[in-house]
């Protein structure tokens, strides 16, 4: 039928995709278009030269780690299965699920996206953000712009507040405790208009 | 006895094919080639408008009423893929830390402040201002074009075989027709613009060049099935000027040039190109550089500056974007264009999307298929504002000039103004920009300079 977008079977194991992330099948197209749109040299997948191309992003000021999110522990490559399961995080969350215990927590849910931006801090996946990790988020944050003793002092400021079994550490736990105001769910999803 | 019958049969089939040629041959002449060479017009494509708007007004409402039986929700006309909080960087902070109490010092950090950034970034990868408009426009509702269609859904029987007899209309009968129409256009461009050029240097000559360029390019719009609405005819760029406008395709200059004459300015290719850029040279003064020449700035300005000074020659017809965009919105103005000091007459063009999609995606199709999909789409229709004159004021250096005149064609053609390089598209943003992020967050960080010094007494 000639009616019919070719993208969608252009794109391997859609349902799969749908299932796991919720995306509908116009948003996995939409995105599908983007990451061709990345993928210049058209390999199929993205390195994080092709993210770079992205000029707001370039001037993000932690432009680099949130690329270096997409990419697991030794990979170079990210292909658009892993693209979507990434960009799945930020979907805003199903207000209308039933809270299903046995069910595994899905990608989108409030402790999920904290879980995601906890990574962003704790780069060793240690489970705890120390403080010489903060101290790297704060430095890519703000660089030139102050001191290292206004570094410093921040960045204890920060573990005094959030750390409460004063290990120095600030533990998922922790990390979520000091976040309980902050409308997660808003902040941290995107919505698509169309 | 069946042989000949045989060649007499062949003899028969081929005349009455020579003979429904010569008949499609003057009637094309007839109805579409006169008119265009003395500019008047027998209301065929008017009509031929009418119908496709009434069949596109149908098709829309078909689709509707079948996506409200299936409660599918659908936007507004905003052409963004992501819905984006407007907010600055510091409001949106501030909003991250209402729940905490305020600290003595102006400027805090906290572990949620990362999260404006990180949800900045990936809407940045999803969809980012600037690359989105080097890719075409999509309808808010399907024209019945294949190539625009993104919801795919199956609507009814009918809706299908209207686009089934709209592909069979646009491939078969108006695509071949719309070939031979701008060859002939291009071919009569070369042999007049040639003919004329071999005249002496009359008054005539000038008169002759510029009725034989309007009626070739005539010719080729209607090879493409142009519909063009001019407006404020009375502010057209006069001799000694440079014509400024935004582009959205290499079609913009037949666009144009439909209502005037223009020297062009470019490089000088080889091929057709180079035959079509030669001749056209010859019957009237148009600026085509060598490759090398282009880097030499100097000389490029000298040049423009020569031909804007004789007032006998043809405005300038310039793209300062240096690329084409998309047409939903205009980038950086190049500034060479300004400091040349003639009087600037401003153009916007704005394409009408419901018909077919103008844009040239360079990246994606090359010039042969690029003009395959014009003349394969319904028609192109375009509105053309002739903006009043401006010139350079006191005190106001080429930069500032240009970003006027960008916001004054914005403004007309509804574009949305944007202060970005088109030429991005190809290269990397600086690393000021990314200082200039950075010392923004700082000041909410560790407060600004004023909170520290006023504390520190």
């Amino acid at each position: 039928m000639g009616s019919t977008n070719s993208t969608l079977s252009k794109i391997p194991n859609v349902e799969e995709l749908v299932q796991e992330t919720g995306f509908t099948p116009a948003h996995i197209v939409r995105l599908y278009d983007r990451f061709e749109a990345l993928d210049k040299e058209k390999t199929g997948h993205l390195r994080p030269q092709d993210f770079g191309a992205i000029n707001r992003l370039a001037i993000n000021p932690i432009g680099d780690r949130i690329i270096g999110a997409f990419f697991s522990p030794g990979q170079e490559t990210v292909d658009f299965h892993s693209f979507v399961r990434i960009l799945a995080h930020f979907r805003p969350a199903d207000k209308k699920r039933p809270k299903d215990p046995s069910m595994p927590e899905p990608v989108n849910s409030r402790t999920s996206k904290l879980k995601f931006a906890f990574q962003l801090y704790d780069q060793d996946k240690d489970g705890k953000i120390s403080r010489a990790e903060l101290l790297q988020v704060l430095r890519s944050m703000l660089e030139m712009q102050v001191t290292e003793e206004q570094l410093e002092s921040i960045a204890d400021r920060t573990i005094q507040e959030a750390d409460l079994d004063t290990d120095d550490a600030i533990s998922f736990e922790e990390f979520r405790k000091s976040l309980e105001k902050v409308n997660i769910d808003h902040k941290m999803s995107i919505r698509f208009l169309r | 006895m069946c042989d000949r019958e045989r060649s007499v049969a062949m003899e028969d089939f081929w005349a009455i094919v020579l003979a429904g040629l010569k008949v499609w041959v003057c009637l094309i002449v007839a109805l579409l080639m006169v008119p265009a060479m003395f500019g008047f017009s027998l209301g065929i494509s008017e009509t031929y408008m009418k119908i496709l708007v009434k069949i596109l007004e149908w098709a829309t409402l078909r689709i509707q009423t079948v996506n409200k039986e299936q409660q599918i929700l659908k936007s507004s006309s905003f052409n963004g893929l992501v819905q984006r909080d407007d907010g600055s960087m510091e409001e949106e902070l501030r909003g991250l830390r209402r729940s905490r109490p305020k600290p003595p010092v102006g400027g805090d950090f906290t572990l949620s402040d990362c999260f404006y950034f990180y949800r900045r970034g990936i809407e940045d990868i999803i969809e980012d201002e600037v690359t989105q408009r080097f890719s075409s426009e999509e309808l808010v509702s399907w024209n019945l074009l294949t190539r625009t269609n993104i919801d795919f859904q199956y609507i009814s029987l009918k809706l299908t075989m209207v686009w089934g007899l709209g592909v069979f209309v646009r491939y078969c009968i108006l695509a071949p027709l719309r070939i031979m129409l701008a060859s002939i256009g291009l071919t009569w461009l070369v042999i007049g613009t040639t003919a004329v050029g071999f005249l002496p240097n009359w008054r005539l000559k000038s008169w002759l060049s510029e009725w034989v360029h309007v009626m070739c390019y005539r010719i080729c719009a209607r090879g493409l099935s142009c519909t063009i609405h001019y407006h404020n005819k009375e502010n057209r760029p006069r001799k000694g000027g440079i014509c400024v406008a935004n582009h959205t395709s290499p079609i913009d200059i037949v666009i144009l040039c439909n209502d005037g004459c223009y020297a062009m300015v470019g490089q000088s290719h080889g091929g057709l190109m180079g035959v079509l850029q030669r001749a056209m040279a010859r019957s009237c003064p148009h600026i085509w550089f060598e490759r090398a020449d282009m880097k030499d700035r100097h000389l490029v300005t000298k040049r423009l500056t020569d031909h804007v000074n004789d007032k006998t020659k043809l405005p300038i017809l310039i793209f300062p974007e240096g690329t084409c965009i998309n047409n939903t919105s205009v980038m950086m103005f190049k500034k060479g264009s300004f400091e040349i000091g003639g009087t600037i007459y401003p153009v916007a063009i704005k394409y009408d999307p419901q018909f077919g999609d103008a844009f040239w995606n360079s990246a994606k199709y090359n010039m042969v298929s690029y003009l395959l999909r014009m003349m394969t789409s319904w028609a192109i229709v375009c509105n053309v504002w002739y903006l009043p004159a401006m010139h350079q004021q006191e005190g106001e250096d080429a930069v500032q000039f240009a970003n006027r005149v960008k916001s004054v064609i914005a403004h007309q053609g509804g574009l949305v103004d944007l202060s970005w390089d088109g030429g991005l598209k190809r290269a990397k943003v600086k690393d000021t920009y990314k200082e200039e992020q950075q010392k923004k967050y700082s000041s909410m960080v560790v407060g600004s300079e004023e909170d520290r010094s006023s504390n520190s007494d």
